[in-house]
């Protein structure tokens, strides 16, 4: 039996351990927010976070996300930031990528909080979409990080530009 | 083209409850459980009221609008839906949407040639218009008075002199026992009035569910009790099973057992490809089942079928004299005068729709009858489709439509829905058909190959005195009839009606025999033809030493309207849309003035190229510029569009369209390419068939709408077909490099 987490919840899995776990979030557990493109993570339609990380659900066996949480497009509390700027931005036209485009897109903002165009390219070229809706996408992640510094002004960095923020978070610790 | 008066609007109350019962059963935010086929419908408590088969209203408000085309990503769903509700004068977030069943009672449901809105936009204002009248007639009743002291806002109805209001859920009741007013004493709002219809505010209705995961596209639909089914299908078009053994596929965890499905018999049409399905558990069971499968297959006419012998033939077809579409003067006479002569030809490949959505349909047969629920274009093509393959009525047959990603025309051609139907019959139940990638690239139903012969006989001023125009390609109408080899019904798609002001043109489409099954995608033949017009016609700027925009004026020549040859059929296009140089010179003029068109320096290894095409009857000019790095790779900075699409409903998603066709070209133009050996498609995957990823479309693309007043027009499809010519003219000014054909990565340009 493997175990592990999805959007919180505890998970057992018995069956092949080959299985992609796309097909297990899919036609198991029935969370179809997950698309299946392409089945070889050459388009990004799949995606979902393995411990905060976006990953390729499509060539992720399932022996291999024991012990680890999995969070997919339905374990995102909505609105998050991200999808508020995709609203904003009226980003999509069919829709079926974009559920992959906004998990690679929360990741990546986790760790680029103010990004270049030429970050975000590098970091979204994995995804495609067949309609052409990159110019939106790339505009709204820069909406989201707008987003986010705002939202969560004490998670902004780096540290040294709010010193305040800082000195608080030390005072609060302490 | 339809009008009010054939499309049946009149139609009793009660015939029609089942489309407004229908959005309790199909809710697209939610997951999808169908209702079987045969289960009893509950009979409503109180009919809403519904003064058309389109529209009706509830009590608590909630206005139910019919959506009879799909979505696929263009918008339709959501702009015919804001139309009705606009002469409504309802409030849209007291709106839903019911997506239709294919019926023809809803006149054709095809969701391509970018006419959706088109085609139905007057019918949508009648058809909320008509209610609005009903509202105001029942209020006015209540209150007393004539309806003419009342008006209506935002869901209410009003009588400024006593200052009365009453919503538009209370006076449903009442309304619904009045009879509908004829069309002659329904006023339709001005434009002034429109509080939807063109305004920026517009946004798809299905948005929030799409970023939060909870739409259900064909892929995410489920039957209860359902099995999964992955089709091994012949490599070649026609082959037959000689043998197989699925030994090894039963030893799967998961496989339940192997079924055959017989190959079509031609013509092909929609029919199933054919082959050897593997029913699992699940999908990945299918998937793997069907590796281990081991099929020969027989013999096929198109085995023979090699991409780089066929273009050749395609090629030396094109040199020869084709059939003539249309004539001017005499070319010949021209030509015979001895004086300077351009010739060229262009070619261009296959391409495969792929959309991200892959083909997949669940259907059930039960008793004779069909359920099934697809991503599909057209559903009234699964009825027929499926009726026609198990030998079943199709009134037997009900197709649900699912939200579609993404469909380019593939979608609009039902064989895996038929896949789902036939294999569910041998089974005894619901049976979900899902295709890999690799499925969808060598089954598809192909864009066109093409080869293009262009000669102008060139005046003194540079300009051309004579034009011939010569194309060949297996034609779309081979699908249909196995015989098939001249593309005289695709003539339209910018060949037979390119209006030049040239003395003498003519015309011409040579023969073709298809080896793979053909089909239209995303602006079909205007995509090659506007490939060949627009690099010639750049071409010859070039050598008469012009600037390219001014020669590409001098050739649209001055406003004027151009008379063409219209189909019986296009009475209604050729009153309504009559083709007008103004507004295609105009389109041209604000793309090359938004680009900087010869105002900013480009530098080595930069430039700029223009293309302008009408298709769809809308008026598209596309600059776009180019840098050619060290190593010959083209990166696009900036792409200018101008548009003429008529009255447009929601300008943004109308730019979205925009920018998405400047990416759907990038993706052909550089890399699409599907080819042939001994009858079998080589490529498979994202990896061999390589789509523009954002690092390699276009940086910025700027999109004007120009204001317009006349008819709507197409947006879905005419953003591309400019596109390619527009690149590979920037490429030329950028390098020197004149290429023809399609696509660029087979060219070195460094």
């Amino acid at each position: 039996m493997i175990q592990f987490k999805v959007n919180g919840q505890e998970k057992t899995f018995g069956g092949d351990p080959e299985m992609p776990l796309l097909w297990y979030l899919r036609d198991v557990a029935e969370l179809t927010g997950t698309k299946f493109g392409c089945g070889m993570a050459l388009c990004g339609a799949c995606t979902v976070h393995q411990n905060g990380a976006a990953i390729r659900s499509c060539t992720t066996a399932m022996s291999e996300i024991g012990g680890t949480e999995i969070t997919t497009i339905e374990g995102i509390a909505p609105m998050h930031p991200v999808q508020k700027a995709w609203m904003e931005i009226r980003v999509p036209q069919c829709g079926y990528c974009q559920t992959g485009q906004i998990m690679q897109a929360i990741a990546f903002l986790k760790d680029n909080k103010n990004p270049s165009d030429q970050d975000i390219d590098t970091a979204m070229s994995g995804n495609l979409c067949r309609c052409g809706t990159y110019q939106r996408i790339r505009a709204a992640i820069h909406q989201a990080a707008k987003h986010q510094a705002t939202t969560h002004p004490t998670m902004k960095h780096p540290a040294t530009k709010h010193p305040t923020t800082k000195h608080q978070a030390a005072k609060e610790t302490a | 083209m339809k009008t009010i008066e054939n499309v049946s609007f009149h139609v009793s109350r009660r015939g029609f409850l089942h489309g407004a019962l229908a959005s309790g059963v199909f809710v697209l935010s939610a997951r999808l459980i169908p209702q079987p086929l045969w289960a009893a419908e509950a009979e409503a408590a109180a009919p809403p009221f519904q003064p058309s088969l389109w529209m009706s209203i509830a009590s608590d408000g909630t206005v139910t609008i019919v959506a009879h085309r799909s979505e696929m990503g263009c918008g339709s769903r959501t702009a015919l839906p804001l139309v009705v509700a606009d002469e409504l004068d309802a409030d849209w977030s007291k709106v839903k949407i019911d997506q239709a069943t294919g019926d023809p009672k809803y006149g054709d449901q095809d969701t391509d040639g970018s006419h959706s809105v088109r085609s139905s936009f007057d019918l949508m204002r009648q058809v909320g218009a008509t209610g609005r009248v009903m509202l105001i007639s029942a209020a006015a009743a209540q209150w007393n008075v004539s309806p003419k002291e009342c008006t209506t806002e935002s869901h209410f109805v009003v009588h400024r002199a006593s200052g009365r209001k009453v919503g538009y859920g209370e006076v449903a009741a009442a309304a619904a026992k009045l009879p509908v007013p004829k069309k002659e004493d329904v006023p339709l709002k001005s434009r002034s009035q429109w509080r939807y219809i063109g305004k920026e505010s517009n946004s798809l209705f299905d948005l929030p569910e799409m970023v939060t995961g909870k739409t259900i596209f064909g892929m995410d639909a489920t039957m209860p009790g359902m099995v999964y089914a992955s089709v091994e299908h012949p490599p070649v078009l026609g082959q037959k099973i000689k043998s197989y053994d699925d030994k090894a596929a039963l030893k799967v965890p998961g496989v339940q057992k192997t079924l055959t499905i017989d190959t079509f018999k031609p013509p092909h049409q929609f029919q199933p490809l054919g082959g050897v399905a593997v029913i699992a558990d699940n999908t990945w069971a299918a998937f793997r089942g069907r590796k281990s499968l081991k099929v020969e297959w027989d013999s096929s006419p198109h085995s023979e079928y090699n991409s780089a012998p066929f273009r050749k033939t395609l090629e030396a077809t094109s040199r020869k004299p084709g059939k003539i579409v249309r004539n001017l003067g005499d070319v010949d006479a021209e030509f015979a005068k001895g004086g300077k002569i351009i010739e060229a030809e262009y070619y261009t490949p296959h391409l495969a729709h792929v959309s991200m959505e892959p083909p997949v349909a669940v259907a059930e047969y039960r008793d004779g009858k069909v359920l099934a629920w697809a991503p599909t274009q057209n559903p009234q093509a699964v009825q027929e489709t499926i009726a026609s393959v198990l030998g079943i009525k199709k009134e037997d047959v009900t197709c649900h439509v699912t939200l579609l990603g993404g469909g380019f025309g593939r979608k609009s051609k039902p064989d895996q829905v038929a896949e789902a139907a036939v294999l569910s019959k041998q089974l005894g139940k619901p049976v979900k058909v899902v295709w890999t990638r690799e499925d969808d690239i060598h089954c598809d139903f192909f864009h066109s190959v093409a080869a293009m012969y262009m000669k102008a006989a060139i005046g003194a001023d540079g300009k051309p005195t004579a034009w011939l125009q010569r194309t060949v390609y297996p034609p779309i109408g081979s699908t249909f009839d196995a015989s098939a080899t001249y593309a005289l019904d695709e003539m339209g798609l910018g060949w037979n009606n390119l209006p030049f002001d040239i003395p003498n043109h003519r015309a011409e489409n040579g023969p073709a025999d298809y080896h793979v099954r053909i089909g239209w995608l995303r602006s079909v033949a205007n995509i090659y033809h506007a490939f060949a017009i627009h690099s010639f016609a750049d071409e010859l700027a070039h050598n008469a030493n012009r600037d390219s925009v001014q020669y590409l004026l001098d050739l649209i020549g001055p406003p004027r309207i151009v008379p063409l040859e219209y189909k019986e059929e296009d009475a209604d296009e050729k009153q309504r849309y009559p083709l007008d140089t103004a507004r295609w010179r105009r389109v041209v003029e604000i793309a090359a003035e938004k680009s900087g068109w010869g105002k900013r320096p480009m530098g080595k290894g930069r430039g700029m190229g223009i293309a302008a095409h009408r298709s769809f009857l809308t008026y598209v000019a596309t600059v776009v510029e180019v840098e050619v790095d060290s190593k010959g790779q083209v990166h696009i900075p900036g792409v200018w569009t101008a548009l003429d699409a008529g009255t447009v409903v929601s300008p943004d998603n109308v730019r979205n369209q925009f920018e998405g066709a400047a990416v759907f070209g990038t993706s052909l133009a550089l890399f699409g390419e599907i080819t042939a050996t001994n009858g079998a498609i080589d490529q498979s995957n994202f990896n061999n068939y390589q789509l523009a990823r954002m690092n390699r479309a276009p940086r910025h693309v700027d999109v004007q709408i120009v204001k317009s007043e006349a008819p709507p027009a197409g947006v879905g499809e005419p953003g591309v077909p400019p596109f390619a010519p527009a690149l590979y003219n920037a490429v030329f000014a950028a390098t020197g490099k004149r290429v023809r054909e399609l696509p660029l990565s087979k060219t070195k340009l460094v």
